[in-house]
């Protein structure tokens, strides 16, 4: 539960928080005891199971379900109040929700217009917002015959409606290509670059690590742990994997030279030394490879995945 | 209360059901029905061509309380059910708009969209026969298809009200179906069976009264007994209390059945935003 995270801008001011939320479904505790904070312009990472909460967290954040207990916080407003903020809140507010559905018998550009006009935005910006993700050439054409992909862009178009300050985007690359991931996320950049404070879920962990500022993991309706990637390596202490290259006459020479240190397992690979050793004893190895001299061709140190980190984390 | 919201959900529901035709289709009906009931009504008579507005409208009467209950009912149904199935009422209701707008915003593009195949389909019809009707025959005409817009609108409020109760679009298909079969073909049976098997002893006074918890009789009444004709016709004059036979009474009635079921969806709408 400990916040373990030396986060970048730690001054900045706190934009969604969350204190001791929960949601019960009958004896079902799908949110079980939730305090989460998230910072301005920060790309926040929500990861979990199906099933562990994520998807309940975000509709409360979004105001679509009531707490059990607890409360949630939007730019120091409650949210899912009737009250005069709640429209206040909502258009600082941009939502992808996972699958998104749109209605088919429109048009991209209609159901850009669509959504503005319930979020209160002039509708010149739509076209550029198309271009914007991609879609200026399918503007005409009918979400029914737009692809999986295309239509998570048009989704994500009209997330970003009104220039929000807040964007909550659930499983945002379902259904992209490769290519179109890395634009998705090349308009993440730009958007963190503008102050855009973003909550993003995903079960593709590895395409997480790299871009989120922190993260969340969420299991059994619990946050685990919170911090920075290399935060939560650190917390959960897995070990990192040594690739030492060498020519075979010398895989005892490195044996040799790591014996006395606290290493785990030391496995000789087809070209090279494979060394399991605990984050404590990394600098150690490092200087004892270095002490082999020309005998080492090459070195490469794996730290553990996020997907490491999660399952040591959720199971 | 914001009127742009509604606007927005309305102007949508609306152009909707222009874009797919289905306004059009339903407007052509009413005309085909209309014209062929005014001209070839009286053919098992004998006569071809147009009798009196009395007798054509006494013969819509009978005709639209089926068809407009159904097709209000099928215009309705899914409008709630059919955004959660779907999965787009997440994204809906995380808009700056309230259930109660986006409730309303619904019913009344969905009764724009029905109002305006009434109005045009039965309207047509209305400028065809001008020529051979009278201000008080056009007065009439124009009393029916007000009440028929009435009529359509009321059985949209109760679809609506189904579409937030039912839990999936079949059920909500299946009750709106019930709903049909219950005020258009069996109310007027159980009642007719209660004044049978009490012989008249049971409920021959209020009996009259009791007509107006069915919105498709409360129309029924509004056309027939705005027609002298037609009342001496049915023999219903001596039946009926007077107090039953003012217009603006009846209509009030209707406009209950408009509110009431709608203000339930709302009230029922709005405890989902507390509860799921």
């Amino acid at each position: 539960m400990a916040d373990t995270s030396p986060a970048p801008n730690e001054a900045a001011r706190t934009v969604i928080v969350a204190r001791g939320v929960r949601k019960h479904y009958g004896s079902i505790h799908a949110v079980d005891g939730v305090d989460l904070d998230v910072r301005e312009g920060e790309l926040f990472g929500l990861i979990g199971h199906n099933g562990a909460g994520k998807s309940t967290l975000f509709k409360m954040m979004l105001g679509l379900i009531p707490l059990s207990a607890g409360e949630i916080r939007i730019d120091g407003a409650p949210v899912g109040g009737a009250g005069g903020d709640f429209r206040a809140v909502r258009r600082k507010i941009g939502y992808l929700p996972e699958n998104v559905v749109l209605y088919d018998n429109l048009t991209g550009l209609e159901t850009l217009q669509f959504f503005a006009r319930l979020k209160g935005v002039p509708p010149q910006g739509n076209a550029a917002l198309l271009e914007r993700v991609g879609l200026a050439h399918a503007a005409r054409r009918r979400v029914r015959e737009y692809s999986k992909g295309m239509r998570q862009r048009l989704g994500f178009a009209q997330a970003l409606l009104g220039t929000p300050r807040i964007l909550f985007l659930d499983e945002p690359t379902t259904g992209l290509d490769p290519e179109a991931i890395r634009g998705f996320y090349a308009i993440l950049r730009q958007l963190k670059g503008e102050g855009v404070t973003m909550v993003i879920t995903s079960h593709i962990l590895a395409e997480i690590q790299e871009r989120v500022d922190r993260l969340a993991i969420m299991a059994a309706g619990k946050v685990q742990a919170t911090g920075t990637v290399q935060a939560l390596r650190e917390q959960m202490d897995l070990p990192l994997w040594f690739s030492v290259r060498v020519a075979a006459e010398d895989f005892e020479a490195v044996r040799a030279a790591l014996g006395s240190l606290p290493v785990g397992a030391i496995e000789a690979r087809e070209d090279h030394v494979a060394v399991q050793c605990p984050r404590e004893a990394k600098m150690a190895v490092i200087a004892a490879l270095a002490a082999l001299g020309g005998k080492v061709r090459d070195l490469s140190v794996r730290e553990p995945s996020l997907e490491d980190v999660f399952f040591g984390f959720s199971d | 209360m914001e009127f742009s919201q509604i606007a927005a959900i309305a102007g949508k529901e609306f152009w909707d059901r222009i874009r797919n035709r289905w306004v059009l289709a339903v407007a052509l009906v009413f005309t085909a029905f209309a014209l062929s009931i005014a001209y070839f009504g009286a053919a098992q008579q004998g006569t071809v061509g147009f009798r009196s507005i009395e007798v054509t409208i006494a013969s819509l009467v009978s005709l639209v309380i089926y068809l407009i209950p159904l097709i209000a009912l099928v215009l309705g149904f899914d409008a709630i059910v059919g955004e959660r199935e779907r999965g787009s009422l997440d994204l809906l209701l995380s808009m700056p708009i309230t259930r109660v707008e986006l409730l309303l915003g619904k019913y009344l593009g969905l009764a724009g969209a029905l109002t305006f195949s009434t109005v045009a389909g039965f309207g047509l019809v209305g400028i065809v026969l001008s020529a051979q009707l009278d201000l008080n025959a056009l007065f009439h005409y124009f009393g029916f298809m007000l009440s028929s817009v009435l009529l359509g609108c009321a059985f949209l409020s109760l679809a609506v009200m189904l579409s937030v109760f039912a839990a999936d679009r079949t059920r909500a298909s299946g009750l709106a179906i019930a709903m049909w079969f219950f005020f258009v073909l069996i109310f007027d049976l159980l009642l007719l069976g209660v004044l049978v098997v009490s012989a008249g002893q049971w409920g021959g006074e209020t009996l009259p009264y009791l007509l107006l918890l069915n919105p498709a009789d409360v129309f029924r009444i509004l056309n027939i007994f705005s027609l002298e004709d037609v009342r001496t016709l049915y023999g219903l004059a001596t039946v009926f209390p007077p107090a039953l036979a003012r217009p603006w009474l009846l209509g009030l009635v209707m406009a209950g059945w408009i509110v009431v079921p709608l203000a339930i969806a709302a009230w029922r709408f709005r405890l989902g935003a507390n509860r799921a």
